[in-house]
C-alpha cells in the first residue's frame, strides 16, 4: 500500500497526505447470524501464521479464553434469559474495531508503530513498537496484547496484506454463514439496515447497528439483537470513549510534561540523535506502566471460571 | 439427502432436528441463513441442548433423547386430525388407498409376527398389500376401507395425543403446538418445509424409524420431491455418501446392489428376487432393470472371464448365512476369539465404535492389526499404556501391529461423494510427506503379492483372485482417471442404445439405460454411469451457473443418478404435469416431454395421463407410509424407549416389558450385563461432535485444538446446583461400562425435563479427545456407549444411555 | 474527567517516560514504506480439492509455494475456501480452515511401522517387509479358515476370520478399487464408517 494511503501516524506531526479520496472499507458482524464456530478464529491465525498455546477448558465455549499476542480474535459467549423466560445464547466476535478515532493510535508515543489508513484501517507496525502498553490503555475495548515472546503489541491487522491486494479479510472470506461480510462502509450501513428490518420481523424489536459515536464510528460494526444494550454481548460497551488519561497525555499532561522538561530536553535529542529511536526502547522496558494508568498488566487477563463471560459486565 | 445443500435456500420452513447442522455442518447451514435471510424462512429446532444451531432459530423446544418418534407421531396425528396434509399428493403419490393384508395386527407395542425368544420378527408374512388375481395390490380410492393404509395409519397414530408425547418428550405442551402449527402450515401446496437431520437420529436403537416418521409426515405434507423440501440426511465424513453407493459393507456391492445369501443357489432365481415387478399397472419399478446393474458390475470386475456360461462369476460372490457381519458382528466375534486378522484403512474403531473396554479386549485377541491411515490413531496404539486415559498392559497384548502411512486429501487425485450426491474431483497439491502412499496403491500391492502368491503355492478357491480383472497401465498404482472410466463403464463389445444409437467397443458409455445384462456393457457403479463418458469427467466441470434461479447448478460437478439435483422430482409437479407453485418449479412436462430446471427423475416420454407414479424405484410406483417388510420393528415407527431409559418404561404400553425398548433393535446376548439401570445411573446421556473438531482427526491439527483444547461435559445449572458442581470444576462420568473424567461447562442450555411426572436431567457429552494428538489428552466418550444399535442399520445407540456425575 | 491531583502527576511522568521527542517535532521522519506485510500469495499454484471432513465438500484452494519446477518441492503453505464454489461460496467452517495443520499434523505417519506381540513400542520398517508380512497373513489366515461349502452342501465361498474397515474419506476411486480387492477374497466382515 503507498504511503499516502496513510491518514494518521503515530506520535507523529508531520502532517498526511490527503487528497486522495479512497472509499472507506469496513467489516459488519452480523452477531444474530453469528452460530459461534470460531472459523473466524481459525482462519485469522492461519493466514496471519499464529499458533496461540493449547490451553484448557475452563468451563465455558471460550477458547482460547482471551485474546492474546496469539489470538487476534476469538468469540465471547453470553447466555441471556429473555425477560419472558426464552433462552438466547448471544456470541460477539471479538477483536479490533478499527475507530476512525483510534484510541490506540492517540496514545501510542512510538512513531509510526501504529497508524491509520485512508480505507479506516488501523494497523500495528511492530518494527516500530516499544511495547509500552499505552495502546492497550487508550483502547476503549480492550483489545491490544503485548507478546511475552517479543514484548511487541499485536491485534487485529483487518488483513491489511490481503485489503492492499484486492482481497477480503480472511475472516470474513471463511464466515460460514456469512455472519461477517465485508465491503465499503456505506454498503455495510445498507445491509445492516435490511438485517435490522429482517430481524424486527422476526420479534427483535431493538435490533440495530452498532457503529459507535464515542469513537468516531467504527470500521468493524456489529449488527445486535438488542441494540439497546450492547453489554449483553460479553460486556460490549454500550458507550465507547477513548480513556480520559489519553486526552490527559494529548492535551493537558503533554505540554505541561514538556514544559517541565526544560534543558533536558536538549541532552535528549543529542542522544537520541546518536543512538536512534531503538534506545527509546531500551530506556522504556524494564519499567512497567504505571498502576495508576494500567492497573492490569496488560498481557495478562485474570480470569474466573465461575463468572465466564461477565453478563452484563463493562469491560475496562 | 434426497434434496441438496443449495436447495436448503428453497425452503419456507427448516426443520432441524437429529442433529446441529450449524455445528456439524456449518457451510451448508449457510444455506439455512440464506433461506431465513432471502426467502423469510423460519427455522425450527428440537434439540436434547439448546445448540448452536438453536441460538439462530425462530423456535426452539428441547426434547428427551430418544424420543423422537413420540413428537412425530404426535405430529402426525396433528396433521391427520386437523386435516393438514397436502390431499391431492397423498392421494395420488403415496400407497394410503392400499390395501394391507388381514394378517398385519399391533396389540400391546408389538406388530404381528413376534418371536420373543429370538427377539426379532421372524414371521413378516401379514406385514404385505392385499394382491389381486393379476398380482397387482389392492386399492380403495375412496380411503374408506378400514385395512387400507390410510386408516391403519390414523389408527396407529391416534394413541399419540398431545399430552402423551408431551409427557414421553418432555417438551411442554404449548411449545409442541405452537412447532406443530408451524409445521402444518407447509401442507398448502407450494410452501415446503425441509428436515435436516444426521447422528441425533441415526444413532438410537429406532433410528431407522425414527427416520421414517419424519418421512411419513413429509408425504403427508407434500414435502417429497418439491424443492426446499426433502427428507435430509446430513452424511458425517467427506465420502462415506461414495463408500455407501460404492457398497463397501458386509452385505452390499456397488450401486446398493446386494450379496446373495446361502440359500439363493440359483443365479437366475438370485437376479428374479431384486428384479421387481410393478405392483401396480403403468408403474415403472425401475428395479426390473437389477440384471443389468449386476452383469456390468461383474463385467468391470471380471472382464472377459464373467460370461454367461460361469453366470458371469457368481460362485466368485461370497454367500451371507446371516444378515451381515457388520462392524459391531465382527468385533463380537472378535471378542469371541473367532477373528484373527483385522485391516482398518483410515478408520479408527476403537475412538468411532461404542463401548471402548469391550473394543480394546476384542482387538487384543486379534493375531495381527493393520492399520493404514495418515495419522497416528489411537486405535494403531490400543496397546499403549497411556495412563487413565488407555489402562492397558502392553506385555499382555499379543497382537502384532502394522502401521502404514498413507497420504491425504491434498496429495492425491479422485473423487468425493458429497452429501448431495455430488461426485466432485479434485486434485493433488502436494506429496506426501516421508514415504507415504496412496490407499490405491497399497490395496494394489496387497493384491498383486496375494496374486502372485496364489499363483505360485495355490491356496484356498484362488479363482476369484487369479480372475479379477487388472487392467491398469501401472499395476501397482492405477491411475484415479484409470479407475474413474471403470466406475462410469463402458461398451464391452458394439452395442446399439435405445435411441439407435451404436457405441462402439471400449467407448465409455453415457448413461446406466445403455447398460445390458448379455456381457457386453461393464460399469463399476451403475448409479455412477455417465460421470466420466466420452465427452470427459463430468465431474470435474466447473459451470456454477444457476440459469433458473432454482440453485440447482446442473453444471457443477456431476450428481448420481444422472445428473439428478432432487431425488423423486416428478412429486415436484401435480398428477397433469404442473408444477404445485410456479415459484417451486423442478420439472413439468411441456407436451411432449418431461424437462425442466432439474433431470427429471422420471421417464422423459411418458405423458402424464399414463399414470406412472413420481416414486419409480418402488414397484408400487408411490411412496410408502406402511413399509411393508423391509424394517425390522414394523411397517409403522412406533416409539421404544432406549435401551438405558431413565424412566423405566414405555409409557404408551406400560405393562409390556418386551416393548419398553425396541423389541427387534440389535443386542448381542453378552451386552444385557453391561446395561445400567437409572437407580444406579440417573441421567440421560447423549453424545455428539463439537463445530471446532472433526471426529478423531482434527485434535491432531494445532490450530483446532487450540480452539477447542480440552475435554468437557455440559450439565445444566439445575444438576450442577444439586451435585455442587461448579463451571471448571472436573467431575468424574460413569455408566456400567467405565467412566470418564473431564471439565464441567454448565450451562443454562440443558434443562430438565418433565417426563412421564419425573424429573429428568440430560447430560452432555462430546467426544473429541484421546490419548493421541495436539489437544490435551482425554478419555475415549464411546467408554460410557453401550453395545447395540438399531435393527436395520446396526448403528449404535451413541446418543441415549445413562450415566452417573460426580464431582471429582 | 475525575482525576484527582495524584494521579494526574503520575500521567504527566507517563507522558515523560514516553517519547516526547517525537512530539516537540524533533524526531526525523521514518519512511514511511513496508507498513502492509507482503502478500504471500503472490505466485503461488492454486490446486482445486475438495475439504476432507465432512459431507458438504466445500472447494478448497490449495496454495503451494513453489512453481513446480524440477527442483521444486512443492509445498502447501495456505488452504482457502473456493469462491466458485456453489455450497461454500469460498467459505470455511473451522475445521476446513484448519486443513493446513493437518497436512503438516506432527502426528502424520511417514514410515511403516510394526509394534511386535508384547512389545510397547514401534519398530520402523520398509514397505517391502511390510507388505510381504500382510500378505502372508492374509493368505495363511485365509488358507486356513475359507469356507467353500455349508453344512448343507450349498457353495458359500466366504472367509470370516479377517476383516477390513474401508475408509469414509478416501476418494471413490479408492474405495471402489477397495471392494474390488476385498470381494475377491471372499471377505464378509467388510464395512465402512457410514454409522459412526
Amino acid at each position: 500500500m503507498a504511503s499516502q494511503d496513510i491518514i494518521a501516524r503515530s506520535a507523529t506531526t508531520t502532517p498526511p497526505s490527503s487528497i486522495r479520496q479512497l472509499e472507506e472499507v469496513a467489516k459488519l458482524i452480523d452477531t444474530t447470524k453469528c452460530i459461534g464456530c470460531k472459523a473466524c478464529q481459525v482462519a485469522c491465525s492461519e493466514w496471519n501464521e499464529l499458533r496461540d498455546e493449547v490451553g484448557h477448558n475452563h468451563g465455558t465455549y471460550d477458547n482460547p479464553q482471551d485474546l492474546s499476542a496469539e489470538s487476534w480474535t476469538l468469540m465471547r459467549f453470553t447466555e441471556h434469559e429473555t425477560d419472558d423466560g426464552n433462552l438466547e445464547w448471544l456470541i460477539r466476535k471479538d477483536g479490533c474495531m478499527h475507530c476512525a478515532d483510534p484510541g490506540c493510535l492517540k496514545a501510542c508515543p512510538s512513531p509510526g508503530a501504529i497508524i491509520q489508513h485512508a480505507n479506516g484501517i488501523v494497523d500495528f507496525n511492530q518494527d516500530h513498537c516499544i511495547g509500552c502498553g499505552y495502546c492497550i490503555t487508550g483502547c476503549p475495548f480492550n483489545i491490544p496484547r503485548i507478546s511475552q515472546k517479543d514484548h511487541k503489541a499485536y491485534k487485529c491487522t483487518l488483513c491489511s496484506d490481503r485489503v492492499s491486494v484486492g482481497l477480503e479479510p480472511a475472516c470474513v472470506k471463511t464466515c460460514p454463514t456469512g455472519a461477517i461480510v465485508f465491503g465499503s462502509k456505506q454498503d455495510m450501513k445498507e445491509h445492516a439496515a435490511e438485517r435490522i428490518v429482517d430481524l424486527k420481523s422476526r420479534g427483535f424489536d431493538n435490533a440495530g447497528l452498532y457503529d459507535p459515536d464515542g469513537v468516531g464510528g467504527t470500521h468493524v460494526m456489529y449488527v445486535l439483537h438488542h441494540a439497546d444494550t450492547p453489554r449483553l454481548y460479553a460486556g460490549l460497551p454500550d458507550q465507547p470513549v477513548i480513556s480520559p488519561l489519553v486526552g490527559l497525555w494529548k492535551g493537558v499532561s503533554k505540554p505541561l510534561a514538556l514544559l517541565a522538561m526544560g534543558a533536558a530536553v536538549l541532552a535528549g535529542f543529542f542522544h537520541y540523535v546518536r543512538i536512534g529511536p531503538q534506545r527509546v526502547e531500551e530506556d522504556e522496558h524494564p519499567s512497567p506502566p504505571d498502576s495508576s494508568v494500567q492497573v492490569v498488566d496488560p498481557a495478562v487477563h485474570v480470569y474466573d471460571p465461575n463468572q465466564p463471560g461477565g453478563q452484563g459486565e463493562q469491560r475496562p | 439427502m434426497t434434496n441438496h445443500w443449495t436447495d436448503i435456500a428453497n425452503a419456507n420452513l427448516i426443520l432441524v432436528m437429529g442433529g446441529n447442522a450449524a455445528e456439524a455442518h456449518p457451510c451448508g447451514f449457510k444455506w439455512v441463513t440464506e433461506a431465513k435471510a432471502h426467502n423469510k424462512a423460519r427455522l425450527i429446532v428440537v434439540d436434547p441442548r439448546f445448540t448452536r444451531t438453536a441460538s439462530v432459530a425462530d423456535y426452539y423446544a428441547p426434547i428427551r433423547t430418544g424420543s423422537d418418534i413420540a413428537f412425530m407421531g404426535g405430529l402426525i396425528n396433528y396433521l391427520l386430525s386437523n386435516d393438514k396434509i397436502q390431499h391431492e399428493y397423498v392421494r395420488n403419490y403415496t400407497d394410503v388407498s392400499f390395501i394391507v393384508k388381514a394378517g398385519f395386527g399391533f396389540e400391546d407395542g408389538l406388530f404381528s409376527g413376534y418371536d420373543a425368544a429370538k427377539r426379532s420378527y421372524t414371521d413378516k408374512s401379514g406385514w404385505g398389500y392385499e394382491l389381486d388375481e393379476d398380482g397387482f395390490a389392492k386399492v380403495d380410492p375412496t380411503l374408506q376401507d378400514p385395512r387400507c393404509v390410510y386408516q391403519l395409519m390414523k389408527l396407529h397414530y391416534s394413541r399419540y395425543t398431545a399430552e402423551l408425547a408431551s409427557m414421553i418428550c418432555g417438551m411442554p405442551q404449548e411449545r409442541m403446538l405452537k412447532i406443530w402449527e408451524e409445521i402444518a402450515t407447509c401442507s398448502q401446496p407450494g410452501k415446503t418445509m425441509t428436515i435436516l437431520y444426521a447422528l441425533g437420529w441415526t444413532q438410537h436403537s429406532i433410528g431407522a424409524q425414527i427416520i421414517r416418521s419424519a418421512a411419513m409426515v413429509q408425504l403427508l405434507l407434500g414435502n417429497v420431491g418439491m424443492p426446499g423440501g426433502g427428507v435430509n440426511a446430513l452424511r458425517g465424513h467427506s465420502n462415506i455418501q461414495g463408500l455407501t453407493d460404492l457398497g463397501l459393507l458386509s452385505n452390499s456391492l456397488p450401486g446398493y446392489l446386494t450379496l446373495p445369501g446361502d440359500a439363493e443357489q440359483d443365479y437366475d432365481a438370485y437376479i428374479a428376487k431384486r428384479a421387481l415387478k410393478p405392483l401396480r399397472p403403468g408403474q415403472l419399478s425401475y428395479w426390473q432393470n437389477y440384471g443389468k446393474f449386476h452383469v456390468s458390475l461383474m463385467k468391470a470386475w471380471y472382464g472377459a472371464n464373467a460370461s454367461a456360461e460361469n453366470h458371469w462369476g457368481y460362485d466368485w460372490l461370497p454367500k451371507l448365512d446371516i444378515p451381515g457381519y457388520d462392524v459391531l458382528k465382527m468385533f463380537d466375534l472378535m471378542g469371541q476369539g473367532k477373528v484373527n486378522g483385522y485391516m482398518c484403512q483410515g478408520f479408527n474403531p476403537i475412538a468411532a465404535l461404542p463401548d471402548k473396554n469391550r473394543v480394546s479386549a476384542a482387538l487384543s485377541k486379534l493375531k495381527w492389526l493393520v492399520v493404514m491411515d495418515p495419522l497416528a490413531t489411537e486405535t494403531s496404539e490400543f496397546w499403549r499404556n497411556v495412563g487413565p486415559f488407555n489402562d492397558v498392559q502392553s506385555a499382555d497384548i499379543h497382537t502384532e501391529v502394522i502401521r502404514l502411512p498413507t497420504t491425504c486429501f491434498a496429495e492425491e487425485d479422485g473423487s468425493l461423494v458429497n452429501s448431495s450426491r455430488w461426485l466432485q474431483w479434485h486434485w493433488k497439491g502436494a506429496d506426501g510427506p516421508g514415504e507415504t502412499r496412496t490407499d490405491v496403491r497399497i490395496m494394489s500391492e496387497l493384491f498383486l503379492r496375494l496374486r502372485k502368491r496364489y499363483q505360485a503355492e495355490g491356496g484356498a478357491f484362488a479363482a476369484p483372485l487369479l480372475n479379477l480383472s487388472w487392467p491398469y497401465k501401472v499395476a501397482d498404482e492405477p491411475s484415479p482417471e484409470e479407475l474413474a472410466r471403470e466406475l462410469n463403464g463402458n461398451a464391452v463389445s458394439d452395442l446399439t442404445d435405445a435411441s439407435g444409437a451404436t457405441i462402439k467397443a471400449g467407448q465409455q458409455l453415457s448413461a446406466f439405460a445403455q447398460l445390458k445384462d448379455d456381457g457386453s456393457t461393464a460399469s463399476g457403479c451403475w448409479i455412477f454411469c455417465g460421470s466420466w463418458t466420452e465427452q470427459g469427467n463430468q465431474m470435474a466441470r466447473r459451470d456454477n451457473s444457476d440459469p433458473f434461479g432454482m440453485k440447482q447448478n446442473l453444471g457443477w460437478a456431476w450428481a448420481w443418478p444422472a445428473n439428478r439435483r432432487i431425488l423423486y422430482n416428478r412429486a415436484s409437479a401435480d398428477p397433469q404435469g404442473k408444477p404445485w407453485d410456479p415459484d417451486k418449479r423442478l420439472v413439468w412436462w411441456n407436451g411432449k416431454t418431461w424437462g425442466g430446471t432439474d433431470t427429471p427423475d422420471y421417464k422423459a416420454d411418458v405423458p402424464p395421463e399414463a399414470g406412472m407414479n413420481p416414486f419409480i424405484m418402488n414397484p408400487e410406483g408411490v411412496a410408502r407410509f406402511f413399509a411393508v417388510d423391509k424394517m425390522a420393528e414394523g411397517p409403522f415407527p412406533e416409539h421404544y424407549e432406549p435401551f438405558e431409559t431413565p424412566i423405566g418404561i414405555n409409557p404408551l404400553h406400560p405393562n409390556n416389558k418386551q416393548a419398553t425398548s425396541n423389541p427387534a433393535g440389535r443386542i448381542f446376548d453378552s451386552v444385557w450385563d453391561t446395561l445400567g439401570q437409572a437407580k444406579d445411573f440417573p441421567y440421560a446421556a447423549t453424545s455428539y461432535r463439537l463445530t471446532e473438531h472433526f471426529h478423531f482427526w482434527s485434535k491432531h491439527c494445532k490450530l483446532n485444538a487450540i480452539v477447542q483444547p480440552e475435554q468437557f461435559v455440559e450439565i445444566g445449572e439445575v444438576l450442577a446446583q444439586e451435585k455442587g458442581i461448579v463451571a471448571g470444576d472436573r467431575v468424574r462420568v460413569s455408566c456400567k461400562r467405565g467412566h470418564i473424567e473431564a471439565v464441567a461447562v454448565v450451562t443454562k442450555r440443558i434443562r430438565p425435563l418433565q417426563v412421564n411426572n419425573q424429573t429428568v436431567h440430560q447430560v452432555g457429552i462430546p467426544l473429541h479427545w484421546g490419548f493421541t494428538g495436539s489437544t490435551r489428552h482425554g478419555y475415549l466418550t464411546n467408554t460410557l456407549v453401550p453395545f447395540l444399535g438399531d435393527g436395520n442399520t446396526q448403528t449404535p445407540e451413541s446418543k441415549s444411555f445413562l450415566v452417573n456425575v460426580e464431582k471429582i | 474527567m475525575d482525576l484527582n491531583r495524584r494521579q494526574f502527576f503520575k500521567v504527566a511522568a507517563v507522558g515523560l517516560g514516553g517519547s516526547s521527542l517525537a512530539a516537540l517535532g524533533m524526531a526525523p521522519t521514518p519512511a514511511f514504506a513496508e507498513q502492509v506485510r507482503h502478500f504471500k500469495l503472490a505466485r503461488t499454484i492454486e490446486t482445486r480439492n475438495t475439504c476432507p471432513y465432512c459431507s458438504v465438500g466445500c472447494g478448497l484452494i490449495l496454495y503451494s509455494q513453489g512453481d513446480g519446477g524440477k527442483n521444486v518441492a512443492q509445498n502447501i503453505i495456505h488452504i482457502e475456501g473456493d469462491a466458485d464454489h456453489p455450497v461454500n461460496r469460498g467459505t470455511l467452517c473451522p475445521k476446513g480452515a484448519g486443513l493446513l495443520d493437518f497436512i503438516h499434523s506432527p502426528s502424520r505417519l511417514q514410515y511403516p511401522q510394526v509394534r511386535k506381540p508384547g512389545s510397547s513400542e514401534w519398530a520402523r520398517v520398509s514397505w517391502d517387509e511390510a507388505l510381504d508380512r500382510i500378505a502372508d497373513l492374509v493368505k495363511t489366515d485365509r488358507d486356513a479358515n475359507f469356507i467353500e461349502k455349508n453344512a448343507q452342501g450349498q457353495t458359500v465361498n466366504r472367509w470370516l476370520t479377517t476383516g477390513f474397515l474401508a475408509a469414509s474419506a478416501a476418494s471413490s476411486e479408492a474405495g471402489y478399487l477397495t471392494h474390488k480387492v476385498i470381494r475377491s477374497l471372499g471377505m464378509l466382515g467388510f464395512d465402512n464408517q457410514a454409522r459412526v
